[in-house]
């Protein structure tokens, strides 16, 4: 199964690489963007017998690796293969 | 007191680290006392001192320190540290610490997006940790044991140094909730900021854009320091000051 992972930083987070972007984004004359945040997104494959299994298994290497939850939130979405 | 520096593949700073504590320890080139310890390894037997020195430790993948958080020689660090051993973690050190959970808070990509690489003024908030104590402006007798964080006698702020080091990094800008900011503050677990050559903590002196300017703390035991600007390239003032060595002197000596 493919574990597809968003990892975003959290609310109330600084994120000067979402300010710069926002800023570029101003001078390309797009108006009206209120912000930008930057985030990540990871692919896992993971060999799995049930999508609760391997969303499990994932939440698992999110907390022990994949995000640093001091400031970072993930969500997680399973997909067959 | 045998020190070990620990190695993880991209670390660059150990060498640096190895030269300052053998100068300040007086030990020879090839005294065992001092040594380098590759990431793989998985026993610190007989180790005193532990220093994760920095570098770009697997090239900052993921987040920097992330990977080289799961390496096996960190187990035994964090067995050491949990112990009461001293840890001096330094820049990516910093970064492993933080990720390891030795130190709260995390270090986040600089304010201003740019590597910084520059000379700074770091204010020495408690001067009677076992990390601080040779850097003491004076050598006044100090009421609270060595190893405590939390500072006895009175707190004078004509009598905080003010000390200069180099910093070099992208990923310095420290974050904590501020709950643990308060708890930080409350417990004088914050032992650096970054000053101006007056000892003002200004936003100008902030070089990364760190939570009230905090460049360096201790965990509430008081054995781990975690620090970004390098004290092991400040021991020799040809290469611009030597104020490092008092960091080094007091874990040490």
């Amino acid at each position: 199964m493919k574990a597809k992972i968003q990892v975003t930083l959290k609310n109330g987070v600084l994120d000067p690489q979402g300010k710069a972007v926002e800023h570029s984004l101003a001078s390309l004359g797009f108006k009206g963007v209120e912000g930008v945040r930057i985030g990540k997104y990871i692919e896992v494959d993971v060999q799995a017998e049930t999508r609760a299994q391997a969303e499990a298994e994932v939440r698992k290497m999110c907390e022990q690796l994949l995000a640093n939850t001091v400031i970072e939130k993930y969500a997680i979405t399973i997909e067959p293969s | 007191m045998n020190v070990a520096v620990i190695q993880f593949p991209g670390s660059n700073c150990d060498q640096d680290c190895v030269q300052a504590i053998r100068q300040v320890l007086n030990a020879s080139v090839r005294s065992p006392q001092v040594r380098l310890v590759w990431h793989k390894e998985s026993s610190l037997a007989n180790v005193d001192c532990v220093v994760l020195p920095g570098g770009f430790s697997y090239g900052d993948y993921l987040r920097p320190g992330a990977i080289a958080r799961q390496s096996p020689i960190m187990q035994e660090v964090v067995r050491l540290a949990k112990r009461g051993t001293p840890v001096l973690a330094i820049c990516n050190g910093f970064q492993v610490a933080t990720e390891a959970g030795l130190l709260p808070g995390a270090l986040m990509r600089n304010r201003d997006l740019q590597f910084v690489c520059d000379q700074v003024y770091l204010r020495v908030e408690n001067v009677t940790t076992r990390f601080t104590m040779s850097l003491r402006a004076n050598a006044k007798q100090s009421r609270v044991t060595a190893g405590s964080p939390r500072p006895v006698g009175p707190r004078d702020d004509k009598e905080i140094p003010i000390i200069r080091m180099p910093i070099a990094h992208a990923d310095g800008n420290y974050f904590a909730d501020t709950e643990t900011l308060q708890r930080l503050e409350g417990n004088g677990q914050i032992l650096f900021r970054y000053c101006d050559a007056h000892g003002e903590a200004t936003d100008a002196a902030n070089p990364n854009g760190s939570l009230r300017n905090i460049a360096g703390i201790i965990n509430e035991a008081g054995n781990v320091l975690g620090l970004m600007p390098h004290p092991e390239r400040a021991c020799d003032d040809q290469i611009g000051g030597h104020d490092g060595r008092g960091v080094f002197e007091s874990i040490l000596i």
